[in-house]
This record gives structure tokens, C-alpha cells and sequence, in this order.
């Protein structure tokens, strides 16, 4: 607990069947502040996510080995891997609210971990839907169908999702590459008042968005990390040549 | 507006002299569909002329004699005959459904070994499934003639249909939806029972549908099961139901006219069921999506 970072990855691989898709990882991600990963498309930071919650336990033929600690404990030594999902909340590069009502989706994650009371839900539903700043659009039709909503919407409704599960860290996976400018623009303001609260790890292949939001950013490329470190420093002065044709736009 | 008109004329005129193909394939769908129509129309007017004449009060008393052919009795049996043996099919249907598509590794032997059980046993004719459930049911474990003995061979002649159906409206449900309810720390009975499952209801629904339809319609293989006595019938009594009743009325010869009335009835409900059972499906989709 006293160490800064949330996760420590030490000696990292990753395969899907004879695919080595994740290849000798070392970074570390610190507490509180957002982290963006970037990298072309298949270079491995969306799979790097998502061994962070072991979503990629679902994956068929999906094999981890080296060291992955989240506040010291290893994630994947005996753990409660529901409990780690609790602790460590999602957001999906599509928005995928359930087919239930506004208020249903808030409350589905409390309900899963046990709460119970109806004061209890209709606080935390109202705090999160308030925290992912969709509460004053939404909360004259609470019993409404969250389909209902536009993309945007419903996006920062997942987030609201994610948060009412009271969560420690929060992963997001493109969150806004399906949603417009003025969407995304919203959703971007949202990590930043949310890093207070919460760590925060982004892929994106947004470069911008990268540098405009991030305080740390890792570089992947071809399963590998190339280059981790301040977001400015990385931008500015890339130690590597490949982060610096990347970030240039010289291929990606 | 004059020019366009002309353009117009040009077109028709070219359509008319050159697509002769195109042309004769949009009289041979037309006609297809006017057949369709036809024939299903003479059908049911056929039986509504014939039947609705000889829908006399009588006929829907309690007690069946030989001299009034009443229905009463048939109907009943055939709403317990329903509901029984859905009782019966579709927890294991459902169940087995959501074993397949949630927890089974999909393209496992097992997997394909009850597909294609389901495949084979949905294209036997009902006539066998009622020659084995009079020696299973009837005899070896010594039901006798029953309602009984008639739903659970029913449940086995539905329990594909449930199936696959099921399987069918769990796949169509996105596997984003899945994740999300794991990405909130879900375990997989919270994701299917309360994301999974509602979603695929309507297909689920879809599948009892058209399971009550087999049921309602059925004679083949209740005719060696539950026996053709007409009169209200309790689980372990012999009892028939509405369609085997009308087959033994027109098979005996003598009673044509009351058998018309009697498939006026059994048209009536199986519209009935449907309309219910959309409007069921329709809710259903409201209170939620």
C-alpha cells in the first residue's frame, strides 16, 4: 500500500495458443493519475488491459505468466477474480449499457457485490450517475431504457456503471473512438476530474488525446514496451527512434 | 418537369420492351404469394363454412356423451396437456440450452454430440415418439393410459424445439453484455440469470410458441399415450385433447359435422395463443429494451 504505483508488471509474456502476444513486460503504473497507452493497431496495449482486470481469462488458449501486483498482491496468485473485476472497474471501446433501464445499470454492479437497501442504491446510482457528469440529462427518466440514449451518453453511463461498483482503479479501452468530437471532448474532462479519486488507464489511439489528457504515457509496439514516461517528456523529446516516427505520424 | 416526364416514359418504355425476364420473375413472385394466400384463405373458410354452423351451446358441456359430441372436456385437456408438459420440457430445454451456450466450451465434443441429437430427434415423426412412449410410459413403468404418459412424451417431442431455440436467442445475445456484467465483477450465474438470460426472452418465448403450437396440434403421438376418452382427465387418467378428438369424430364417420365444429375451435385457439403470445413477447421487450 505504501509503494505509489497501483501496478507493478515485472517479466510480463502473454500468448494466444503459439502467439506470443505480450513479450518480457516492466512498468509500472502509478496511483492517481491517468496513463495512456498508445501503440498501432495489434501491438498488444488493448490485451495489456485487459490482463489488468483478467478479462483475458475468458479468451480461449490465453496463457500469462511473469508477475502482475496490484498494491503488492499478486493478481493472478489466489484471488477472488470477482473481486479484483470489483476493485478494478471497465469501460469498453463500444458503449454496451445493458438492455435495462438507466437506474438498473447504476445499481447492477452495488447489487452484485451485496447492497441491498434502497436509500443505499438510490445514493450511490445518483453520486455515480453525478460523478460521470450524465445525472442532470438523465435524471427525470431514471426507469427509462438506457438504450435509450445516445452513443455519448451512453458511454459516460458505463463510466457511471464502473464508478457505482466503488471501484479502485479504472480501465478504459478506446472509450471515445466510437463517439463524436463533442462527445469525447466530454468524456476526455471526465478522466481528468476523475484522477483525483481513481488511477486511471487508457489506451487510445488518439495522440492527441494521449498528450492532452495523460500525466504518464507507455508506448507499445509489436507486443513490446518501447518506451514508458512522463507524457511531456515522451512527446517532446522521445528516447527511442520508433516512439518518435510513431508519435510524428510516420507510420501507425 | 416536362423533360423528367419524358425520361420517365423512356424508362417504362424500355423496361416494357427490353425486360421481359425481369418482368415475367415479378409475375411469377406475385402469383406465388396470390397462391399462398389462396389456399390458406379456402382452408379456413372452408372449415368456418362447414364448422360454425354446427357450433351449438351442446356442445360445450361439461359432460361428453355419445349423442352430444360436446368439447368441453377436450379443450380442458388440452390447456393441462400444454401446461404440463411445458412444465416438464422447458426447465430441461432452457437449462440444457444454457449449459451449451454459457458453460460448455464452445465446439466441444460433447457440444456437437447434443446438437446433433437434437437435429436427429427433431426430424422423427411423431408417430415413433408415440410408439415409444406407450412401451416406455405405458408399459414398462406402468402409467397406463394418462394424461401423464401423454405430456411426458409430448415434453420429449418438444424438448429439441426448446433447445435449440433457446440456444439460438442466448447466442444472439452480444457478448458485450457478457463482459460488461464481468468487468463488474459479476461471476457467471449473476451474468446469465440477470443480462443474458432476459435478453435472450424473447427468443426463448418464441421457441414455447411454437412448442404449444406442436402441443395443441398434435394427435399422432398422444393417440397410444393419452388415450381418446373424452371426458375431464386428471394426471393419471386417460384423456384427449382437443386435436385427437377431432380425428377420432372424423376417423369414426358418423359424427363429420361436430368435427367441423370441433377444428373451428382448435383454429380459433391456436390464433388465440399466437396473438396472446406475441403481445407476451411485445411486453415483454418494452419493460426492458
Amino acid at each position: 500500500m505504501n509503494s505509489p504505483n497501483a501496478f507493478e508488471v515485472r517479466g510480463m509474456n502473454l500468448h494466444y495458443g503459439s502467439f506470443h502476444a505480450l513479450k518480457n513486460i516492466h512498468l509500472d503504473i502509478p496511483r492517481n493519475q491517468i496513463t495512456a497507452l498508445i501503440g498501432p493497431s495489434g501491438c498488444g496495449k488493448s490485451t495489456f488491459l485487459r490482463s489488468l482486470n483478467r478479462m483475458n481469462d475468458l479468451v480461449e488458449g490465453c496463457r500469462i505468466d511473469g508477475d502482475i501486483r496490484m498494491d503488492g498482491e499478486d493478481i493472478y496468485g489466489k484471488i477472488d477474480v470477482n473481486h479484483l473485476r470489483k476493485r478494478v472497474g471497465m469501460v469498453f471501446q463500444k458503449p454496451n449499457p445493458f438492455p435495462m433501464s438507466i437506474y438498473d445499470n447504476v445499481a447492477y454492479g452495488p447489487r452484485t457485490h451485496g447492497v441491498k437497501s434502497k436509500a443505499q442504491l438510490d445514493a450511490l446510482v445518483e453520486k455515480s450517475l453525478k460523478d460521470a457528469a450524465i445525472w442532470d440529462e438523465v435524471k427525470d427518466r431514471l426507469k427509462k431504457s438506457a438504450l435509450g440514449l445516445s452513443g455519448g451518453q451512453q458511454q459516460r453511463l458505463c463510466i457511471a456503471r464502473a464508478l457505482a461498483a466503488q471501484p479502485e482503479t479504472i480501465l478504459m479501452d478506446e472509450p471515445t473512438s466510437a463517439l463524436d468530437p463533442i462527445s469525447t471532448s466530454h468524456i476526455e474532462e471526465l478522466a481528468l476530474t476523475l484522477k483525483d479519486q481513481y488511477t486511471i488507464i487508457i489506451v487510445t489511439h488518439n495522440m492527441q488525446q494521449a498528450a492532452r489528457i495523460s500525466d504518464r504515457t507507455v508506448f507499445f509496439l509489436l507486443g513490446e514496451v518501447i518506451e514508458s514516461g512522463e507524457t511531456e517528456q515522451i512527446f517532446s523529446s522521445p528516447a527511442d527512434k520508433r516512439t518518435e516516427d510513431y508519435i510524428t505520424g510516420r507510420f501507425g | 418537369m416536362k423533360i423528367l416526364c419524358k425520361h420517365k416514359r423512356m424508362i417504362s418504355v424500355f423496361l416494357r420492351r427490353y425486360h421481359v425476364g425481369s418482368r415475367l420473375l415479378n409475375f411469377v413472385v406475385h402469383a406465388a404469394a396470390a397462391v399462398t394466400v389462396l389456399v390458406l384463405g379456402f382452408l379456413v373458410a372452408y372449415i368456418v363454412v362447414r364448422g360454425v354452423p354446427n357450433l351449438r351451446p351442446s356442445l360445450f358441456a361439461l359432460q361428453y356423451t355419445s349423442d352430444n359430441q360436446s368439447m368441453l372436456p377436450a379443450i380442458i385437456n388440452t390447456c393441462t396437456m400444454t401446461v404440463v408438459s411445458l412444465l416438464l420440457a422447458v426447465p430441461f430445454g432452457v437449462g440444457a440450452a444454457i449449459y451449451l451456450t454459457e458453460y460448455a466450451r464452445r465446439g466441444s465434443r460433447l457440444t456437437r454430440l447434443v446438437q446433433m441429437t437434437t437435429q436427429t430427434l427433431s426430424g422423427i415423426p411423431s408417430i415413433v415418439y408415440g410408439l415409444f412412449g406407450m412401451l416406455m410410459f405405458n408399459s414398462a413403468l406402468q402409467l397406463g393410459y394418462s394424461m401423464l404418459s401423454g405430456a411426458l412424451t409430448l415434453a420429449i417431442m418438444i424438448l429439441p424445439l426448446i433447445m435449440r431455440t433457446t440456444q439460438e436467442a442466448l447466442s444472439a445475445v452480444p457478448d458485450m453484455y457478457r463482459e460488461g456484467s464481468f468487468g463488474l465483477g459479476a461471476g457467471k450465474l449473476r451474468t446469465v440469470f440477470s443480462v443474458v438470460l432476459p435478453s435472450a426472452m424473447p427468443g426463448i418465448l418464441s421457441g414455447v410458441i411454437l412448442a404449444i403450437g406442436r402441443i395443441v396440434g398434435e394427435t399422432a403421438a398422444l393417440m397410444y399415450t393419452s388415450g381418446t376418452v373424452a371426458k375431464v382427465a386428471g394426471l393419471m387418467d386417460s384423456g384427449t385433447t382437443l386435436a385427437l378428438h377431432m380425428y377420432k369424430q372424423a376417423s369414426e364417420g358418423l359424427y363429420l359435422n361436430e368435427a367441423y365444429a370441433t377444428s373451428v375451435v382448435l383454429l380459433a385457439l391456436v390464433l388465440l395463443i399466437n396473438l396472446l403470445s406475441a403481445k407476451a413477447a411485445k411486453l415483454m421487450v418494452k419493460g426492458r429494451g
